[in-house]
């Protein structure tokens, strides 16, 4: 068997995903995994971090931002740098907008309301890590359970970055079709995730965490955290024009 | 009022920038319609912090005051904040 990657989740007062995250690591993947506390100032040589979902702070002032200001971020960032692996998952992708380890912000859901419910994702680029168990165009099912996940940035910074191809998943309808009846949070241009220019950081609103076992009626979500734990470099760099399949 | 020598006393408005949707403030409008405000063309719905802190002179208030601003207080992709002295 392989090497074991080490995982370490970063638990933030208020983060509620990050046992799941941590059983799918350990128990469903094999690997090894450790909590990381948020005060800490070490990631204890973990090769992938993620930052879980949750309600960090009680998402005072702005969802994710007072994490993205914990004595552990800056380790975070220092391990980002170095073409580490970071994976933020809903709250944990407000936190790696929030301290500017990628592009855009949040705003509140187009319609108000906290949502709770599957949704349809399209896979935008299968060339990262965290993409590669998927092909081009595969259509996901995923659960989303947020208020604040309705993404926005300027055009032309939303311009670069679909031209750089950090946007590695789209919400759409079940056809894989974008449609504003299936973006639900009202996001710009439908996006649910997006990667760093080195694509070794990724976040995404959706829950992979949560439906990564075909025996809990979905298994959509293990390639994802599959791919966050396989072997080689993480960094990537822009969309190659032929990569897919 | 702080009158200590070097207390200084700002209110920061913050909003989100005009080009952004703001859910909030179309639903309070929606809702002002609703009740009889005809009127009413905008509302945007802010936050507002009040900022008590020492510092060596204003200039250094000042400075302190924008870079919280820009790191905490305001995510400047979606937000421009002002600032009010509510002390000298």
């Amino acid at each position: 068997m392989a090497l074991k990657v080490k995982c370490g989740i970063v638990v933030f007062p208020g983060s509620n995903c990050d046992h799941d995250v941590y059983y799918v690591l350990k128990r469903v993947l094999g690997q090894e995994a450790v909590f990381l506390w948020h005060q800490e100032t070490s990631l204890q040589e973990c090769e992938l971090v993620v930052l879980p979902g949750g309600f960090s702070y009680g998402d005072y002032l702005r969802a994710g931002s007072m994490a993205a200001h914990s004595p552990i971020m800056a380790a975070v960032r220092r391990h980002a740098e170095a073409g580490g692996r970071v994976l933020g998952i809903c709250n944990g992708f407000q936190m790696l907008l929030e301290a500017g380890l990628l592009p855009g912000a949040m705003r509140r859901n187009r319609n108000l309301r906290f949502l709770s419910v599957d949704v349809h994702l399209r896979v935008e680029r299968n060339d990262l890590v965290y993409s590669s168990g998927y092909r081009r165009g595969d259509v996901l099912c995923m659960p989303i359970a947020h208020a604040e996940g309705n993404y926005v940035d300027s055009d032309e910074a939303l311009d670069e970055l679909e031209r750089a191809g950090q946007v590695v998943f789209r919400y759409v309808d079940a056809d894989g079709s974008v449609a504003a009846a299936a973006n639900l949070n009202g996001s710009k241009r439908s996006i649910a995730g997006v990667c760093n220019g080195d694509g070794n950081v990724l976040g995404l609103m959706p829950h992979p965490e949560r439906c990564a076992e075909d025996l809990l009626g979905n298994g959509d979500g293990l390639a994802l955290l599959a791919g966050a734990v396989q072997a080689g470099g993480a960094r990537v760099g822009r969309l190659a024009a032929a990569a897919g399949g | 009022m702080t009158r200590n020598g070097n207390g200084y006393v700002v209110r920061v408005l913050v909003y989100p920038r005009a080009e952004v949707l703001d859910p909030q403030g179309r639903a309070i409008e929606d809702a002002l319609g609703r009740i009889g405000f005809d009127g009413v063309e905008r509302i945007r719905a802010g936050k507002t912090f009040e900022v008590s802190l020492n510092a060596a002179s204003r200039a250094e208030a000042s400075e302190a005051i924008e870079r919280m601003c820009r790191q905490l207080l305001a995510n400047p992709i979606v937000e421009d904040y002002s600032v009010e002295w509510l002390s000298r």
